[in-house]
């Protein structure tokens, strides 16, 4: 294998981190590669989701956690004393598990962050959302029903909306945390069509419970076991010939 | 089991359940039948009394003719005063307890607190009105101190339910709103505060009630024995509707005689209340329909 000087955008050094007394991760040291696709498996309580949510500081919701190492954003620290949480945010977007439109109109969906983050041109309000939604195939669906509730679109429309209202803050990362597990085989699809073509702009980390997925739209994966990353490699080399015993365990489903 | 037991089994559950549904549909009935009783008491009583004079006059003749209107405009005053007084103060602390204390030692002394100051009797809050607000701070008997008083006596009811809005809008809306980057207070003022409004609202709708009945905490504060003129400004004092009926049936000297007129200034007292129930009811169903989730 020749080796090239990569592009990471993120990178972790040695992190913990715990819940109170629990540690939940163990010095975690990883590079995300930029414009790529990096999924995150492991069976459940792995820290899998625990890490991803600490890439954009989401844990900083939850009292009484406590990290430690380096989470470096393009070579700055995001866990330094003088970083905004609300900048980091904005530039990596997060979807979630669930569906969660704001139960507000498909259009204030989108606008709603844009314009607290200082966007006041109607017309670029307007281009950003058509621009938005047709990044997620979602545009002729819902052209003609902008006004209408988010709620009112089915699981998997409600999914590529949330997709488009974090593309709306023209992040740099998006973080995926389960996304197609509420949903139906034709939108699960739909969104693995998605990430394709979204990784041309964006970076996306992507954690899943389901081994085709990973399989199939991601360049890099990791394996969590234990707070632990036992494995990180090319997709391709973990599902075909992975280094440790464990792994491979894992993915021929004998266990987890 | 045998055919036979588990048939004699379901019966007797059967039974169990409709006895428990029928003791839950008795209650029920029983609740708004005590409900119906007493508007219609009151109805058949005052709606007599009621007359375009009753509504738009002040009393005369020592009070044993003429109207209430000066306690009509008087009550709603301080109703009014009382909720611009509350709902603010109210919210804000139902945010703070919510979503910036820490869920420790402080935030439980604070509600601690809350809910003694929902056990007060209302007298007492009656007392420090005219301790604090019409000795003290010199307002004197008028609107704002009594509306300041009334405010503080419905403050835990608006906290209390403003705070079990703000808890029972789903984690999953802030979690969105802050992973685009918004900021907390963007999130509190947009996202969260809008779908508790409706719960707010019946917090509102409680105080209201709760504030227009009292008798109490205004008589030292704010309520005039009689006035014929109109309060001008918030240091004027004002006649009640709760005070009048109290000084009708228990401190004139024709209290048999104006018997109707007690009647008719409790229906007044009641419509005024149900009024501003409705105008807050129809607001929180419009919100309602905005908002599902």
């Amino acid at each position: 294998m020749v080796t090239v000087e990569k592009d990471f955008i993120i990178r972790t050094k040695g992190v913990d981190f715990f819940y109170g007394a629990f540690r939940a991760l163990s010095d975690i040291t990883m590079n995300f590669e930029k414009n790529r696709v990096t999924a995150l498996i492991g069976p459940s309580g792995c820290g899998k989701s625990t890490l991803l949510r600490l890439l954009n500081r989401m844990n900083d919701l939850i009292d009484g956690t406590r990290v430690e190492g380096e989470i470096l954003f393009e070579d700055r620290n995001i866990y330094a004393p003088d970083v905004d949480p609300v900048e980091i945010r904005q530039r990596i977007g997060m979807v979630f598990q669930k569906p969660n439109p704001f139960p507000k109109s498909i259009y204030n969906n989108i606008t709603y962050a844009p314009k607290l983050a200082g966007i006041r041109d109607s017309g670029e309000i307007e281009a950003l959302v058509e621009e938005s939604l047709k990044q997620v195939v979602l545009w002729d669906e819902v052209k003609d029903i902008l006004t209408k509730s988010a709620m009112t679109l089915s699981g998997g429309q409600q999914q590529r909306l949330c997709i488009a209202r974090a593309l709306a803050m023209k992040p740099d990362v998006i973080l995926m945390d389960e996304p197609t597990s509420a949903l139906d085989p034709i939108s699960t699809a739909k969104i693995e069509e998605l990430i394709d073509t979204l990784k041309k702009h964006y970076t996306i980390i992507i954690v899943t419970h389901n081994m085709q997925q990973a399989a199939r739209i991601s360049e890099y994966t990791g394996f969590f076991y234990l707070g632990k990353l036992i494995e990180f490699n090319a997709t391709e080399k973990i599902f075909t010939n992975p280094d440790v015993k464990h792994t491979e365990d894992y993915i021929t489903g004998r266990f987890g | 089991m045998n055919g036979k037991t588990f048939e004699s089994s379901m019966r007797s559950r059967y039974f169990k359940q409709r006895l428990f549904f029928g003791a839950v549909r008795l209650s029920a009935l029983l609740i708004t039948l005590a409900l119906l009783g007493i508007l219609a008491y009151i109805l058949a009583n005052g709606f007599r009394a009621i007359t375009w004079e009753f509504l738009t006059q002040p009393p005369t003749d020592s009070m044993t003719k003429g109207g209430i209107m000066p306690a009509i405009v008087g009550t709603f005053y301080l109703t009014v005063g009382a909720i611009l007084v509350a709902l603010p103060l109210g919210v804000v602390s139902a945010i703070f307890l919510t979503e910036y204390a820490k869920q420790g030692a402080l935030s439980r002394i604070i509600r601690v607190g809350v809910n003694c100051l929902a056990g007060v009797p209302s007298v007492v809050f009656g007392l420090f009105g005219l301790g604090f607000f019409v000795v003290f701070l010199k307002f004197g008997s008028c609107i704002l101190a009594g509306a300041l008083t009334l405010g503080i006596l419905i403050l835990p009811t608006i906290i209390g339910a403003a705070e079990e809005a703000i808890k029972a809008v789903p984690q999953t809306f802030r979690e969105a709103s802050l992973a685009l980057g918004v900021s907390k207070w963007d999130t509190i003022f947009r996202i969260v505060l809008p779908s508790a409004l409706p719960g707010i609202l019946t917090g509102a709708i409680l105080g209201v009630g709760r504030a227009a009945g009292e008798t109490a905490p205004i008589m030292f504060t704010a309520a005039a024995f009689f006035t014929a003129v109109l309060p001008k400004s918030i240091f004027d004092e004002v006649m009640a509707l709760p005070y009048h009926i109290y000084v009708l049936a228990t401190a004139g000297t024709h209290i048999e005689e104006t018997r109707p007129l007690q009647y008719g200034t409790v229906l007044v007292l009641i419509a005024l209340v149900l009024g501003i129930d409705l105008i807050a009811i129809i607001m929180r169903s419009m919100i309602r329909r905005n908002k599902r989730w």
